[in-house]
């Protein structure tokens, strides 16, 4: 068994961006949605751990980005929630699909 | 002298307009009349302080010549290099004489409208508005600086125009208060241009200054009587602009149109404004700049003279035919007026030339007291008739024995006959005329017969002419009380004994004192055309009978021109709506509509038609934003690989 490398982490990290952007794209329901954005985010989260890990051994850029991330995230979550608990409240519903009234 | 109390004397009214501007509905009420009656009283207390003041102890200062003093002046508006616009009293002989005639009418006129106004809706804002007129006249006539005069005139104008148009809900009031502000408005831009040249020339706005410098010779007279425009000198364009501004006041032809018209407020705003304060007002203006018109332009003086002289008698002519009393009262004080004006234009300055400039300004002051006099008595009259038709009329000396008598003095006033006020000073004005220029003088003479003339026509239509008619109501045995006869009375022993008065010791061109002797067998002539005068009308209308049907018939075209006023109204109208209207503003009109608006809505247009096709992009739905935001992000990044 080999030490995971710089690209192991990064083609894991490409793999879960994708699957969170994939998420976003084909689901309906917001809390779906939410959920594939922190899959993007904690993509993003891997790879700054795994450049600062192998790039600049001895650095805490990278990781204090991602304390970062997560603390935003969090608060993002809270905010999301809020909005679409609201959005249930007004349409009895989370499809993504029954709030277009914004068209022009 | 004491600056507080020559303040006070326009300020006074001022505070009257304000307190009846501002509280006359909730506090004052019927209150109001007595409120602004005071008020006033003490400005015209104040005035004959000052005036005893400076025409006995101060004037003359330790010589022997009335000077100009300027008590109170501050800096309101500095221009740099010298030009700067100031507020000031200027005190001289004239401006005093006028603080007394504006403040007495002033004061005659809120004592009457307390019985004449009673029981009127705005009541109290009738008040303020006499306030603010008393306020801006006597503004004016203290005016030391000419843009100050400038401020004043144009107040005057307003609140002519607030009270001529007081009773709103009847158009013509309101047209006529339009007419009035248009009129005198457009005359005021020459006055304003006319300002600008004469400040450009002398590079001053003060009066004091501004005569200095344009009466003695050197380099700024020169160069202002040098640059020629049209074959005048810039000095007479300014002046004959300046005119104009006095004429469009002053009811002078062919800026006169506003003046009868003006008729519609209510009497006594047409005894105080549109008799004997605010049509002066352009007489004063010429009045003060007299030294330059007689020394640096007499040929724009003596246009002046040729203007007066005309509007006299072309007045007087109207006003023989005309059947509304207040307008015949009107047509006669433009032609008053025009006596004043071309006394002025006969004048020289200094010493005994100077004389037609004291006649000009004793006849004014004579001429106020008389005038509002007869529009009083008219009010009177239409109050107990409820018409302003010589038709409605006839036999009231029973019923109205005041007035009667007042009126009666004040028609002999007018006419010139002695002892009465107005027979001194048309005395003086003719010898003027007389002696300096003999076509204006024959014209003065046939307009003093006309006057006497016109002035018993309506005397014997209103108290002889048929009996009484007794309508089945009584209350017309009280339409006279001690409010509205007191003034009448005062200003009926006003034109008696005014004629008295020593006016060539007071004001002169120079201040020096002039000697006004009664020159006897000069007399007779105008005397003579007066009692001509009268007689005709007493062979005319003292009964009723039919010949002065029989003369209008007999007198064919010149009758009908005269009665419809030698259709001056009606060239206007040709001249602002045929050709102004239909050449300037119509296209003008167009233009705006089609092309300068075009621009704007047609803006707007283009961007709705962009809007429309981009609509749609906005979906609201949210991933498809998301979509197309990766696209993008996939194209920028392919772009910047493939450029790697």
């Amino acid at each position: 068994m080999t030490e995971p490398g710089l690209y192991h982490l990064l083609t894991i990290s490409t793999i879960v961006f994708f699957a969170g952007i994939f998420g976003f794209f084909t689901r309906r329901n917001l809390i779906t949605m939410l959920m594939s954005i922190e899959l993007v985010l904690n993509s993003v989260n891997l790879n700054f751990i795994a450049f600062n890990k192998y790039l600049f051994p001895g650095k805490l850029e990278g990781l204090f980005f991602t304390v970062f991330i997560i603390a935003i995230a969090a608060a993002e979550a809270a905010v999301a929630i809020a909005i679409i608990i609201n959005l249930y409240r007004t349409h009895q519903s989370i499809n993504v699909e029954v709030a277009e009234e914004m068209k022009g | 002298m004491n600056v507080t109390n020559i303040l006070l004397i326009p300020l006074l009214p001022l505070l009257s307009f304000i307190l009846m501007g501002l509280f006359g509905k909730s506090v004052f009420k019927g209150k109001s009349g007595i409120a602004g009656t005071l008020l006033m009283g003490g400005s015209f207390i104040f005035s004959c302080i000052t005036a005893y003041n400076y025409f006995f102890i101060t004037g003359k200062g330790s010589g022997t010549i009335y000077r100009q003093d300027i008590p109170f002046k501050m800096t309101w508006l500095q221009f740099g290099n010298g030009l700067s616009i100031d507020m000031g009293v200027l005190l001289d002989p004239i401006s005093v004489m006028m603080l007394i005639v504006v403040t007495l009418v002033s004061l005659m006129v809120h004592i009457y409208s307390l019985s004449y106004m009673k029981g009127e809706e705005r009541f109290p804002a009738y008040y303020a508005f006499l306030g603010l007129f008393s306020f801006s006249m006597l503004g004016l006539v203290l005016a030391s600086n000419i843009f100050q005069m400038y401020i004043f005139w144009e107040l005057v104008g307003v609140s002519s125009f607030l009270l001529i148009g007081f009773y709103y809900s009847k158009s013509s009031a309101l047209a006529a208060a339009k007419k009035a502000f248009i009129v005198t408005r457009f005359a005021d831009l020459g006055f304003l241009i006319g300002i600008l040249i004469l400040s450009n020339e002398a590079g001053t706005l003060d009066f004091q200054e501004l005569i200095a410098r344009l009466t003695t010779q050197g380099e700024v007279l020169s160069s202002a009587k040098g640059s020629l425009f049209m074959g005048l000198s810039a000095l007479s364009w300014g002046l004959a602009l300046i005119f104009m501004g006095a004429a469009g006041k002053s009811a002078m032809f062919p800026l006169h149109i506003w003046l009868p018209d003006a008729m519609e407020g209510p009497t006594p705003v047409s005894a105080l404004i549109h008799a004997a304060t605010m049509v002066v007002a352009g007489v004063f203006l010429v009045a003060r700049l007299f030294p330059v018109y007689a020394i640096s332009a007499p040929d724009v003086l003596g246009f002046i003279g040729n203007v007066g002289a005309f509007s006299a008698i072309f007045a007087a002519i109207i006003a023989c035919t005309q059947t509304d009393i207040k307008r015949v009262l009107a047509y006669s004080t433009m032609s008053q007026i025009g006596f004043m004006m071309f006394a002025l234009g006969v004048s020289g300055y200094g010493g005994q030339e100077g004389l037609g400039y004291t006649a000009s300004q004793f006849h004014l002051f004579t001429h106020a007291l008389f005038k509002a006099l007869l529009f009083l008595g008219a009010g009177i009259v239409i109050h107990h008739i409820h018409s302003n038709e010589m038709k409605d009329m006839g036999g009231l000396r029973k019923s109205l024995p005041v007035t009667h008598i007042c009126f009666l003095i004040a028609c002999l006033a007018i006419s010139g006959i002695p002892p009465f006020a107005g027979f001194f000073s048309k005395e003086e004005i003719l010898l003027a005329a007389y002696e300096r220029n003999r076509p204006i003088y024959y014209v003065a003479l046939l307009t003093s017969a006309l006057t006497a003339f016109y002035m018993f026509r309506l005397y014997f239509t209103i108290f002889w002419w048929k009996p009484e008619q007794h309508s089945a109501d009584h209350h017309h045995q009280h339409t006279e009380n001690i409010y509205n006869t007191a003034p009448l009375i005062i200003l009926a022993i006003g034109s008696v004994l005014a004629g008295f008065i020593p006016f060539g010791n007071f004001v002169t061109t120079d201040g020096r004192e002039l000697s006004t002797g009664f020159h006897l067998e000069f007399s007779i002539a105008p005397v003579l055309m007066a009692l001509a005068g009268i007689l005709s009308a007493m062979y005319l209308f003292k009964k009723e009978n039919n010949r002065p049907k029989d003369v209008a018939t007999g007198l064919g075209m010149i009758y009908t021109a005269a009665y419809k006023k030698f259709y001056i109204d009606e060239i206007y109208i040709f001249i602002t709506k045929g050709i102004l209207f239909n050449l300037i503003a119509r296209p003008a009109a167009w233009i705006d509509k089609n092309i300068v608006d075009g621009m704007v809505s047609g803006s707007g247009k283009a961007t709705g038609w962009l809007s429309e096709i981009i609509k749609d992009m906005q979906s609201g739905k949210v991933q498809q934003y998301a979509m197309a935001f990766l696209v993008g992000i996939v194209i920028i990044v392919s772009v910047y690989l493939l450029a790697m």
